[in-house]
């Protein structure tokens, strides 16, 4: 049940509705962490106006993304590492498998990195026959659990520490326990030998700076500096818009990604990775690989609307103060990628076929747009989806429904009858169960106010 | 100061007396008030459902209709309706003819309460009443025209109110036009938070700034029996006890 479909968003949001233990755990981690956010932003009085030179760095980019990229190719090259260039999540994967298999490796160790799962890299090592462990904590526990994650930097936030500690029991036969510290002693300890048995590290990566070749990841854990230090070879899988022009661009997307994502001033771990080892006294892998994926990206940015959906820089923040995030969690989206962003980036990059529910998964409040370190207009974004379904993919009978609904609108004549006509309806026909399920409904009243002003 | 009164087909059709205030209001602070009977609706139902072409259609009618007016302003008791005007421009961005027309009748659009306090600058409208009430913020209101203070205000002026702030009056109440009937189920679970935190304000009443979050609140109040009412924020200053 943990592989949910966006075709049946309606119906896992309601299963998730149903299920108390997750609504509680939703409830106290999204309201740990807006609170958080909101004073981490608070305590920075420049706050709006980093937001708006992220987003003019992040548009310098998108509108000349092929420069920055050669930039960052012909830089991270001279550094000794080995680009790859993957047109869809297939190339990727294959890319990959054919690296793992060329160094007969058998254990790949993995950090926590949204874009291998959209490419459902686990999978596909596995089918080669590779054991792939994930080293963030969270990923860790819902790979044990078989499950995608639920959130962009949270990813087992739907689980309560009660369901951690049995998962540990029935999978590493750990006791149980409530105590937070020791489920995360159990997790090091088994992950511990894995670093050193890994072959290949995997991570995924924050920012690619074009001036440099330099990669960042951002973290609090340490397993990835682990991950990118440890084995003999790493593999670094980035999305193409995840390059930004200068090393000095940096200042401003770290302060606002550990603020917006955690509420914390700084990560704990800032890797800077630029090319392989010097010489071979030095410490750290052999080498470097870095995949560039597209996966439907330069399609996104071919649209004028869609394409701000590119400066996205996965902090999670729109998830937190979601209405809809907060009642259904990730699981009922479907998606890799939940939420309101999610909502924006999923049919963009899976198209609409499967995933037209989405867009509509949102009471287009606001909340995102409000607390976006990169000031997307996620409300704008979804009514642009919204308007590409309906042409596409529309029902026949919504449609008629619009159509019926504009002529009305159209003529104060058909208005004013059709509100007659509700009226006199409305006791004989029974009312839309949608609404009335849970809500009482206001009748109509027996004058308009057009009729009132006449009156008058 | 001439005010032609957008009232919305909402308040047309389920809740006239919000209209009804309205006008009261604007004319107790020395407007004069006129209603084009061939108003209908902004267009927002078939914008936010994706049906654009439909919304052109219904918002270039609104267009036609009120610039014709010779009114100083264009006022809606709808945070939602103005700030659907306000996005007109984007709706017609790429058409020369309808753009400025857009931009135009836009510019003369205002809230209700932020017609008062920013154009008129009047911050107590002399009204009145008894009880303890609080302040749901509506989404669009709050978010599309930036409106926070200006119903603090003019609510903590009215005598004999006593106003508490409502624990996350910013969070939405899970209306979201057809989201409500498309989701119905999350839209409810949505609000009854809404409706738990008006529960632990203790108050007589709920005062917002849009009919549909009030008749979305008051329609979970109604259905749990409670006894807290409802009343949109004209109501709330046309009253004098």
């Amino acid at each position: 049940m943990n592989h949910l479909s966006s075709e049946t968003f309606r119906e896992n949001a309601n299963a998730a509705l149903a299920d108390a233990q997750l609504r509680g755990a939703l409830k106290s981690a999204t309201s740990l962490f807006g609170d958080r956010r909101r004073s981490a932003a608070a305590s920075l009085p420049n706050w709006e106006d980093l937001r708006s030179q992220a987003r003019a760095i992040k548009d310098e980019v998108l509108s000349h993304l092929d420069k920055y990229l050669e930039d960052f190719v012909r830089a991270a090259e001279s550094r000794g590492a080995k680009i790859h260039w993957a047109r869809d999540a297939a190339e990727a994967n294959t890319i990959i498998c054919r690296l793992a298999a060329e160094h007969k490796a058998r254990i790949i160790v993995k950090s926590k990195s949204m874009t291998t799962e959209e490419t459902h890299l686990n999978t596909a090592l596995e089918a080669a026959g590779m054991q792939v462990v994930e080293t963030d904590l969270g990923e860790y526990i819902i790979q044990l659990a078989d499950e995608p994650p639920s959130h962009i930097i949270a990813p087992a936030i739907h689980k309560t520490r009660g369901q951690v500690s049995e998962l540990f029991t029935s999978e590493l036969g750990a006791p149980p326990t409530d105590d937070i510290a020791q489920l995360t002693g159990t997790a090091r300890a088994t992950l511990r030998d894995r670093f050193a048995a890994a072959d290949i590290g995997i991570s995924g990566v924050n920012f690619a700076i074009a001036e440099t070749g330099t990669i960042v990841i951002i973290e609090n854990e340490g397993n990835i500096r682990l991950t990118t230090s440890l084995p003999r070879v790493h593999i670094a899988v980035m999305g193409i818009e995840k390059v930004i022009p200068r090393f000095a661009d940096l200042e401003v997307f770290l302060k606002l990604l550990p603020r917006s994502a955690t509420g914390q001033k700084l990560s704990t771990y800032q890797s800077f990775i630029t090319g392989t080892k010097r010489q071979a006294t030095d410490e750290g892998p052999e080498e470097l690989h870095i995949v560039l994926l597209d996966n439907g990206r330069s399609r996104m940015l071919a649209h004028p609307v869609t394409r701000q959906s590119l400066a996205c820089i996965r902090c999670g923040a729109c998830l937190n103060v979601c209405p809809v995030y907060q009642q259904v969690g990730g699981h009922a989206y479907g998606s890799v990628y939940p939420g309101p962003i999610g909502a924006v980036i999923t049919p963009q990059l899976m198209g609409i076929e499967k995933t037209s529910q989405l867009p509509y998964a949102s009471s287009l409040c606001g909340a995102c747009r409000e607390v976006c370190p990169v000031k997307i207009d996620i409300p704008r974004l979804l009514l642009h989806l919204r308007g590409e379904i309906s042409e596409r993919k529309g029902s026949a009978g919504e449609r008629l429904v619009f159509k019926l609904w504009a002529r009305v609108m159209m003529s104060p004549a058909l208005y004013k009858m059709s509100a007659v006509t509700g009226r006199l309806l409305q006791r004989v026909v029974p009312v839309s169960k949608a609404w009335t399920s849970g809500r009482d409904l206001r009748p109509i009243e027996s004058r308009s106010f057009h009729e009132l002003w006449s009156d008058e | 100061m001439k005010v032609s009164l957008f009232v919305t087909c909402l308040v047309d059709q389920l809740w006239t007396g919000i209209g009804v205030s309205s006008v009261e209001v604007l004319r107790r602070v020395g407007c004069e008030v006129e209603f084009d009977q061939r108003q209908t609706c902004c267009a927002q139902p078939a914008y936010n459902t994706g049906y654009l072409k439909e919304a052109r259609q219904v918002a270039q009618r609104f267009i036609s209709i009120f610039e014709e007016s010779n009114a100083d302003a264009i006022v809606s008791p709808s945070g939602s309706c103005t700030a659907m005007v306000h996005h007109y421009p984007q709706l017609f961005a790429s058409d020369d003819e309808w753009l400025p027309r857009a931009r135009a009748v836009a510019a003369k659009t205002h809230e209700l309460s932020s017609f008062l306090i920013r154009v008129l600058k009047i911050e107590d409208v002399g009204a009145s009443w008894k009880g303890r009430l609080t302040w749901h913020d509506a989404c669009h209101g709050l978010r599309d025209l930036n409106i926070k203070s200006e119903p603090r205000t003019l609510i903590r002026n009215v005598k004999g109110a006593e106003f508490v702030e409502l624990e996350h009056a910013d969070a939405c109440c899970g209306f979201g036009g057809t989201f409500s009937v498309k989701y119905p189920e999350i839209s409810v679970a949505i609000l009854d938070q809404k409706i738990d935190a008006i529960e632990r304000a203790g108050v007589d009443a709920v005062v917002s700034g849009d009919a549909s979050c009030l008749m979305q609140i008051g329609g979970r109040l109604s259905r749990k029996g409670s006894k807290v009412r409802t009343m949109h924020l004209a109501e709330l200053l046309s009253h004098r006890q």
